[in-house]
């Protein structure tokens, strides 16, 4: 089933007089479930994309229908709500709150969605599980690893049951052996929900997970194949 | 709500010095403002308080055609038989707690070398109008009502001529028939009602004999009435004003005062608004200081679905704890302040005003009213002064601010 629609999609960014154009006419499809790489160089257009999808930006033109509907010119409130309904993110940078302990962090998209208090903590216990870090639950992001965070990111995006999960650069910033540790999560976790991900990333370990890459150079898809792991 | 609290909490925590500060300075903006409050409050309502028990009154009633600026000893401008005008305006019941006959007159005190003009008070001795005088005596003893020889003087009086109780002075007093006359007296007592510039200038004597030196027979100036508190008076002004005589209360008696009170009380929020202003602008700068340190955290919570509206709320509980934090320093030191104030009051000296019953220490008087439209208003500031920042915190783009504002 096709969940992401991205039809004839520009992006430019003007900053001073100078215009730059990070997206020059982008169209692609996702189906439900799928575990795709945007890969390019620095520049070539895939965080820029991977934040249209996620509605954190709007398109300068062309449409994005996420699940049918066209997300292009929602409002913020509106973006809000869909990214707290239907998405979730990893960053490169962890992205968690620092006051917050890893089990407070995996419970606050939640607590946003006004889930109850019983239901929550079934949740947070199961994801905090599947990311191997009970033990760690009442840890703040300062006493974690960095590979510990990145998991508690995911837990975070995945305790939700969003329809996907879109990664930006998700292992830029661990080492080899938590790197590997994090893809795999994310790719268990992926054929165990079937939950869709999408991620960016110019690692060719990161790729070689991927069933499907997407090549971005310069604002545009140079090509779309299936992954390694496809084969 | 709770999570927003909780994170507000931990927020403030992580900068605890410059939370700390940010909610002194609105304690000691309370504070002062307590204390200014309390102190106006005092200086007004006691300024007023004084004024009434020694000067005016709350009513005094008059002949019809006297004049209260000339004091005029004119027989037809004083009021005849005024034992019994007093006699009937106490039958009004409990509300009157004084309605007694004065008389006054002007005269020159002299002793030795030393004279001074003073106002002659001719008072029924036995009165309870008097007790602000019987209990500020110094030493001696208070005038009786058959006392031929006797008098009281104040102490800023008695230092100023160099008289002591039992010393002899000389009055010269003008008298009804537009003549003077004098005669000597006797000093029973000295007292001092804390006001210099009345105790300087207002001498005691029995009324009796007041009406005789002064040749105004059984007359007398004014029956001074003292109400059982000041919100009496428009109980009783209805029935003094059916009598025959000019009737005067104390708010057109002292309307100095109430024109103090009435300028106090707009240059005070003048006052308020200075400090409370003073006191956002730092919690503005805290807050905006968090906004720019947070920018990337906004971008997180933004991007897992929080609303702009909850993110305003986030910076709202933050300068929410800010407020009850810094409330709690200043009612504590506001606390302390305002006591001080109370017991032990602010030494102004002579105010320098003849006939304006300013004591010479100004004692705070606070409200339970002023104390709490106070802490409202610094509460109500406080949250206020957050909108900014939260405005910033809530408009930020989730891609601008995942970015670090960049």
């Amino acid at each position: 089933m096709e969940i992401i629609k991205i039809s004839n999609v520009t992006r430019t960014y003007k900053i001073g007089n100078v215009e730059t154009q990070a997206l020059r006419g982008v169209d692609l499809s996702i189906e439900s479930g799928e575990f795709t790489a945007l890969v390019g160089p620095s520049g070539s257009g895939k965080t820029t994309l991977l934040q249209l999808i996620g509605c954190l930006d709007q398109p300068t033109s062309g449409s994005i229908l996420i699940n049918g509907q066209d997300v292009s010119r929602f409002n913020r409130n509106q973006r809000a709500d869909i990214r707290k309904a239907t998405i979730g993110f990893i960053f490169q940078f962890f992205a968690l709150i620092p006051t917050l302990s890893a089990y407070e962090n995996i419970e606050m998209p939640l607590l946003l969605n006004g889930i109850g208090a019983a239901e929550r903590r079934e949740r947070v216990q199961k994801m905090i599980q599947a990311v191997d870090l009970a033990d760690r639950a009442r840890n703040r992001p300062d006493q974690l690893s960095g590979g510990q965070q990145q998991r508690v990111a995911i837990a975070r995006a995945l305790v939700t049951r969003p329809t996907m999960i879109l990664a930006d650069e998700p292992t830029a910033n661990l080492d080899t052996v938590n790197g590997k540790q994090v893809m795999d999560i994310m790719s268990r976790l992926n054929q165990e929900t079937g939950v869709t991900f999408i991620f960016a990333t110019h690692d060719p370990r990161v790729v070689s997970y991927a069933r499907r890459v997407v090549e971005l150079r310069d604002g545009l898809i140079l090509e779309n194949h299936a992954g390694a792991a496809a084969k | 709500m709770l999570l927003l609290y909780k994170i507000a909490l931990r927020n403030l925590a992580r900068n605890r010095r410059r939370s700390f500060f940010s909610a002194l300075a609105l304690g000691m903006g309370l504070a002062l403002i307590l204390l200014i409050a309390a102190v106006i409050r005092g200086e007004t309502e006691g300024g007023l308080k004084s004024s009434i028990e020694l000067q005016s009154g709350h009513i005094q009633l008059h002949a019809p055609s006297y004049d209260p600026d000339k004091s005029s000893l004119a027989w037809e401008d004083l009021l005849e038989n005024p034992q019994a005008i007093a006699e009937r305006v106490a039958t009004l019941g409990p509300v009157i707690k004084a309605a007694t006959p004065r008389l006054y007159a002007s005269g020159i005190v002299t002793s030795s070398d030393h004279s001074l003009g003073v106002s002659i008070l001719g008072v029924d001795p036995g009165s309870p109008a008097n007790a602000p005088y019987q209990n500020g005596l110094v030493s001696g003893s208070f005038i009786t009502a058959d006392d031929r020889e006797g008098i009281v003087i104040g102490e800023a009086l008695a230092k100023k001529v160099d008289l002591r109780a039992g010393d002899k002075l000389n009055l010269l007093v003008n008298t009804s028939d537009g003549d003077v006359d004098q005669q000597n007296f006797v000093v029973r007592g000295i007292y001092t009602t804390h006001t210099p510039s009345l105790d300087e200038a207002v001498v005691l004597l029995p009324l009796a004999k007041t009406q005789a030196i002064a040749k105004t027979g059984e007359r007398a100036s004014s029956i001074f009435i003292l109400l059982s508190g000041n919100e009496q008076l428009a109980l009783v002004k209805p029935a003094l004003q059916a009598l025959p005589y000019q009737m005067r209360d104390y708010l057109e008696m002292n309307e100095l005062f109430v024109i103090l009170e009435q300028y106090a009380d707009s240059f005070m929020i003048f006052i308020y608004m200075i400090v409370l202003g003073v006191t956002a602008t730092v919690i503005i700068n805290t807050l905006v200081m968090a906004v720019f340190e947070r920018t990337r955290e906004i971008g997180i919570l933004s991007a897992i679905g929080m609303k702009g509206g909850r993110i305003m709320a986030l910076f709202f509980a933050e300068s929410s704890v800010l407020a009850v934090g810094g409330i709690v320093i200043g009612l504590a030191l506001g606390a302390v302040a305002v006591w001080y104030a109370t017991v032990y009051g602010f030494y102004i000296g002579d105010f320098g005003a003849t006939g304006f019953a300013m004591g010479e220490r100004i004692y705070a008087h606070m409200s339970a009213q002023d104390a709490i439209s106070l802490t409202v208003a610094a509460f109500i500031v406080t949250l206020l002064a957050a909108l900014y920042p939260a405005m910033v915190a809530a408009r930020m783009e989730p891609v601008v601010a995942l970015r670090g504002g960049k």
